[in-house]
């Protein structure tokens, strides 16, 4: 990554009001092509909105989305995939009556490539064997446990070969050993080139990964930075204060195996 | 297509339903036939919606009635040939139900399911009083228009020809949407529209689109039904309870399938053939499918083929 790169992804005073909640007000921040920009706050913070407002679910009230050149301002979620960009939900969201291979093949069908099916077929099936679902391939999705479906989430966003990946909690509910698992999937989707922007409880998980850190608080943008800068700033830590734990963890930097657990249970009652 | 083994089962069913009647001019078994390939037809189309996209349907009749109507009114009207009349009768409630559909397709589950039964009642109205197609009187042709056909006699059979045409392109139009990527897409949306959409998948155009193709086959097959008859009026165009059999049939043999479909409408025709000729069970068919849809969405909302599968994994290579 270097500092000149094009942005991929930039956001322009964006806002979004519910009634009389403001979810998210006046946002502006600016993604360059290959970084992992790291998305954290409080519950309620306005994150997963934020990712709905991108991806086109709700358009924004005031502001501008422009992803890789365009502007996709309140554009549909199907012109919004088709421009290449993909993400995984916080809730799963399987086609649960079909395979893991036909839920791959949609993404890949309908995703950045425009596929015809038998060529989708063979993308889908590389995007389920790149996340450990190669046995179960021809599994109905509703079959999946819970973590297999968060694989399949990650495997169908990818099947679409995006330029730019929304991951919205992926590790929330999983064990320790399928959290290091999905990092480890999480870093090579980097290594390929894919832009991603990631909202994380696990913070341990968020700082090893992201190049930088946007933190939001009542939607708006409270701090943005390195990860270092980030867990250093007086006002994240106070935002973080209701719950004394992460910001211990925010600025120890590191977290041991035990509080990693804690901190996924913690995240998983959010889900 | 032709080296998969569904292609050569409704090759066989066709040829099946061509003969079987010519065996001795078998009139009265070619008369059940006709009614059993509607339903084949029906259900079908329907399922297009229904078991693919997700989409509850009452007003499939809409499309049979109207393509009727067109039909019926070309050719007495304005003397066209039977072909193009149905050619136009097809295209015309397609293009129709484009235009219904990008509405009504906004709204989704029983509010969609609403719409359509609105849309029935609508145009039925709509037809009662629109005198170029004899308001609620309806229209009559003259059996003179059967001469080119070479009479009323061979043109019965020329009609019935055309039903199992009609009725093979059906089966072969839901297979051929089923193994497509516009199938695939329908299918997403059908288990979760919003997460299809998310992934990609054009819902508002497809959604319209398959409304559309549903259409088109239904509103031949309806020229063709009302051309037998020499007689078309509202309330046999727009029968709300054909829809919903329809629906019920769709629903028996397993919807989202096509084997299963085409089965389930053959035993539901069969069993309202048995009930209608009896003599204490006039109308009765309507009980029955009501019983029957209750029993299949509580206890087997697969339906037929959804117990084959479960009980004959191996079945689900063969019969699509």
């Amino acid at each position: 990554m270097t500092a000149n790169a094009t942005p991929i992804l930039q956001l322009d005073h964006v806002g979004k009001r519910f009634g009389g909640l403001q979810a998210v007000h006046d946002l502006s921040f600016v993604m360059r092509e290959g970084e992992i920009l790291g998305l954290i706050g409080p519950n309620g913070a306005g994150k997963s909105t934020l990712f709905n407002l991108i991806n086109g679910v709700f358009a924004p009230n005031t502001g501008r989305i422009v992803f890789a050149g365009i502007d996709i301002t309140g554009q549909a979620p199907y012109l919004v995939a088709r421009h290449g960009l993909a993400r995984t939900h916080q809730i799963v969201q399987p086609l649960t009556n079909m395979t893991v291979l036909e839920n791959c093949t949609v993404g890949a069908c309908f995703g950045r490539e425009n596929l015809p099916l038998g060529r989708a077929r063979e993308v889908a099936r590389e995007a389920a064997i790149g996340v450990g679902l190669e046995d179960r391939l021809e599994m109905l999705a509703l079959h999946l446990t819970i973590a297999g479906k968060k694989r399949l989430e990650l495997a169908r966003a990818l099947a679409a070969q995006p330029k730019l990946l929304l991951l919205d909690e992926v590790l929330a509910g999983l064990n320790p050993t399928e959290v290091e698992y999905m990092i480890a999937v999480i870093r090579r989707i980097r290594d390929r080139g894919v832009s991603i922007l990631i909202i994380e409880h696990l913070m341990q998980a968020i700082m090893s990964l992201s190049h930088r850190i946007v933190v939001l608080n009542y939607g708006e943008k409270l701090a943005e930075g390195s990860p270092d800068e980030v867990a250093r700033n007086p006002q994240v830590v106070e935002a973080y204060l209701g719950d004394p734990k992460l910001a211990a963890e925010l600025q120890a930097g590191d977290a041991t195996p035990a509080s990693q657990g804690e901190a996924s249970q913690g995240s998983a009652s959010n889900v | 297509m032709w080296r998969r083994p569904f292609f050569w089962i409704v090759a066989a069913v066709i040829a099946v339903f061509v003969f079987a009647p010519l065996i001795g001019d078998n009139v009265s078994l070619r008369e059940g036939l006709v009614l059993a390939a509607i339903y084949i037809i029906l259900a079908s189309n329907l399922n297009l919606m229904l078991g693919y996209a997700g989409y509850i349907n009452f007003g499939s009749i809409v499309f049979f009635g109207l393509g009727g109507y067109i039909c019926v009114w070309l050719i007495n009207s304005y003397n066209w040939p039977l072909a193009p009349s149905l050619l136009a009768a097809g295209i015309g409630v397609s293009v129709l139900s484009f235009i219904f559909g990008l509405g009504i397709l906004r709204l989704r589950g029983p509010f969609f399911a609403l719409s359509t039964i609105g849309i029935v009642e609508g145009v039925q109205a709509f037809v009662q009083n629109f005198e170029p197609w004899g308001g609620s009187a309806g229209i009559y042709i003259s059996p003179m228009v059967f001469q080119p056909l070479g009479g009323p006699g061979r043109a019965l059979w020329v009609i019935y020809f055309l039903l199992v045409a009609v009725m093979g392109a059906s089966l072969y139009l839901s297979y051929a949407i089923k193994t497509s990527k516009f199938g695939l897409g329908l299918l997403a949306i059908g288990q979760n529209e919003d997460a299809a959409a998310i992934l990609g998948v054009p819902t508002p155009r497809y959604k319209a689109l398959v409304y559309s193709v549903s259409a088109f086959l239904p509103a031949i097959a309806g020229g063709l039904y009302f051309f037998k008859s020499a007689f078309i009026q509202p309330s046999d165009a727009f029968d709300l309870s054909l829809s919903t059999e329809a629906l019920v049939v769709a629903m028996l043999g397993g919807q989202g399938t096509v084997t299963g479909v085409a089965v389930g409408a053959y035993l539901y025709e069969e069993l309202r053939g048995y009930l209608l000729t009896s003599a204490s069970f006039s109308n009765f068919q309507l009980v029955i499918a009501g019983a029957l849809l209750l029993v299949i969405v509580l206890f087997f909302p697969s339906g037929l083929m959804g117990f084959i599968y479960s009980r004959y994994p191996s079945t689900k290579k063969v019969l699509e």
